[in-house]
């Protein structure tokens, strides 16, 4: 068992038990009778690619959540607290929060009522076809891409920490993934994706645990990140008041109106890998309670990712650099803070459990990735554009073998990128040309019923254009960072907060521009669609402590009680 | 929420959550016995132990409640 896991690298940074590698096994094994044990419930279209919408408040919030907690996720973010301090906690709490409220309370109603099997689905009952083909091409194209992208990064790490060999890690994964998901659908993915989160916390709490009474309590360690990095490391909010004052190069400008206006509603609300997981609910009330749980939950991420790549800037002896520097000096880099902390608190058996944590978080991202891309491919491009007329098991066999072919892009994409690495900086930027244009699209389209179609193409399709214009003005001549990012000192992450916030203008103006030049779809047509013309249904039936509003309420003052506390 | 036949998530995660308990609550009580050469740092808080005990407390918990044929959600 151990020759076939470990390659002859010797420089990897743990060494499992026997104990580590059963718990390891025993992950797999479950998930592939998870799989094999739902396949008898997913005969319709409507089970294979929706969960047959039964889905408690409970299971599609957690598995809203942990489809977004990939095991990239995890490491990148732990190992962003090390770079940039508790700065990287803006990602869950502003840059989630407010976005997954106001998905739950506004938003939701709409997605739910018109009974939409996606988000480009939406798009094609609000604005028609065209915009429904380039958003679902694009979101096709884009999440295959993305996860064979995760893939070889998740591979590489297991290889830098277990000395694993890199095929064996790609294709194990992600066979597994592909049976699962095949065999099951979406309620395989959602099951094995609240598995997954209850094990990423099971495998990542003890570590805060550990690491905090190994730097005397928060008031020792940040005297002591003072003392090895800088002061600055621990406030939120009160060094963004200049681009040069913090260690993200960032304005709160950019925090609030980029990350916390635009690119996170924009995530949130409109990606369809997330928005699925919800569509899945039994009723509406448990499709707004769904994102409400998980926004709870979200706001809790930073002590199993952010507070361990604080405690790694007290603790660990060596100082961590990026990759390219690691690489060349045989250091450890920023994205294996996870890992280091792993290896110093965790013994035989925790050990296992704290590598399957990570796994399971790369697992529950892949299958996310996967899941949604059979949906969008099967209904919104191969029924809409390829074969309208197949029957009902037509389509469900067409999503078990996208499932595959998806898998096996996203295999391919991986080897692709392990010969060309320059290709993962131009996919990520690819993928984030098109998220804030396409949440100007959606948003109007739900809140202002003179938006028409014409208009809701063209904003789109101008909004994406304006962003990739951007991005490329910037890659040609690096002082226009200047006029995109409102400032020379500006880094790569607050580039990407202005231009999503300019794009997301530009698809708003070129909309409204349009739409007041076109003809508007008469109101018989909007039902269901847009705020005004929709009748949402009353929650007075129900307690207060039932309704949506008040668990939203607790949960956006307890969301400015951590950012008072961390100011 | 049940699952295919009468089997519920919940059972699923219980099941898990005993089983790794069990596992690192076996290799914590190992170590007692047998200290390593090489000890990780809080070695002596013997995490592995009371950590694995508690996985395997609450997985137990879950397991009963969510049993087969208990009906529960």
């Amino acid at each position: 068992m151990t020759l076939l896991f470990a390659s002859a690298d010797a420089s990897r940074l743990v060494r499992l038990s026997t104990v580590d590698l059963v718990i390891i096994v025993f992950y797999f094994a479950l998930v592939l009778a998870i799989g094999f044990y739902l396949k008898e419930r997913s005969n319709t279209g409507e089970d294979f690619f929706m969960a047959g919408r039964e889905m408690t408040a409970w299971i599609a919030g957690l598995s809203f959540l942990s489809a977004n907690l990939g095991s990239l996720e995890l490491m990148g973010w732990a190992g962003a607290a090390y770079q940039y301090g508790i700065l990287a906690a803006h990602w869950y709490w502003i840059g989630a929060i407010p976005a997954m409220l106001f998905l739950a309370l506004v938003m939701m109603p709409f997605y739910y009522i018109s009974k939409t099997h996606s988000v480009p689905g939406y798009l094609k009952l609000r604005f028609g076809e065209g915009s429904r083909a380039l958003s679902s091409i694009s979101f096709a194209l884009m999440t295959v891409l993305m996860s064979g992208i995760n893939m070889y990064s998740m591979a590489l790490v297991l290889k830098i920490i277990l000395g694993w060999n890199i095929n064996f890690s790609i294709w194990v994964s992600s066979l597994t993934v592909a049976i699962y998901v095949s065999l099951g659908g979406l309620r395989s993915a959602i099951f094995n994706e609240v598995l997954q989160f209850i094990l990423i916390w099971a495998g990542a709490l003890l570590i805060p645990i550990l690491g905090l009474t190994d730097a005397g309590g928060w008031g020792a360690l940040k005297t002591r990140i003072a003392t090895n990095a800088s002061a600055e490391y621990t406030h939120l909010w009160s060094t963004l008041g200049r681009f040069d004052d913090n260690p993200m190069g960032i304005h709160w400008t950019g925090i609030v109106f980029g990350l916390g206006a635009i690119i996170s509603f924009g995530y949130w609300t409109t990606d369809f890998l997330v928005v699925q997981r919800v569509l899945s609910a039994k009723d509406l009330r448990a499709a707004k309670m769904a994102p409400i749980i998980g926004a709870g939950f979200k706001m809790m991420v930073p002590f199993i990712v952010i507070l361990p790549g604080l405690l790694a800037l007290a603790v660990l002896p060596m100082k961590l650099t990026g990759e390219a520097q690691a690489i060349a000096t045989g250091g450890h880099s920023y994205n294996e803070v996870l890992p280091l902390m792993l290896a110093r608190y965790c013994g035989p058996g925790l050990l296992g459990l704290g590598i399957t944590a990570l796994i399971a978080g790369f697992m529950s991202g892949m299958a996310g990735n996967v899941s949604a891309f059979t949906t969008v491919w099967t209904y919104d491009i191969y029924r809409a554009l390829i074969k309208r007329d197949g029957s009902d098991q037509h389509y469900v066999s067409m999503g078990r073998w996208s499932t595959i072919i998806g898998v096996i892009i996203s295999v391919g994409t991986a080897y692709l990128v392990m010969d060309f690495k320059s290709i993962m900086d131009y996919v990520q930027a690819l993928f984030s040309f098109f998220i804030a244009p396409l949440f100007g699209t959606v948003i109007l389209g739900m809140l202002w019923k003179r938006a028409t179609p014409a208009g809701g193409f063209l904003g789109l399709l101008a909004g994406t254009l304006s962003s990739i214009g951007m991005w490329a003005w910037v890659k040609v001549d690096s002082s226009a960072l200047r006029y995109v990012a409102l400032s020379a000192h500006a880094r790569d992450m607050a580039e990407n907060m202005y231009r999503a916030l300019w794009s997301w203008v530009v698809c708003v103006l070129v909309t409204i521009a349009v739409s007041m030049l076109t003809k508007p779809k008469p109101d018989s047509e909007l039902k269901g669609l847009v705020y005004g013309v929709t009748d949402i249904p009353s929650e007075s039936y129900v307690t207060v402590f039932h309704r949506p509003w008040f668990w939203a309420s607790v949960v956006a003052v307890l969301f400015l009680v951590v950012n008072v506390v961390f100011w | 929420m049940k699952t295919g036949g009468s089997l519920s998530i919940w059972f699923f995660i219980g099941a898990s959550l005993l089983v790794n308990g069990l596992l690192i609550f076996g290799a914590g009580v190992y170590e007692l016995f047998h200290p390593p050469e090489e000890q990780v740092v809080l070695h002596g808080l013997h995490a592995n132990v009371w950590w694995g005990g508690i996985l395997a407390v609450i997985g137990g918990v879950y397991c009963i409640y969510f049993a087969p044929g208990k009906g529960r959600l």
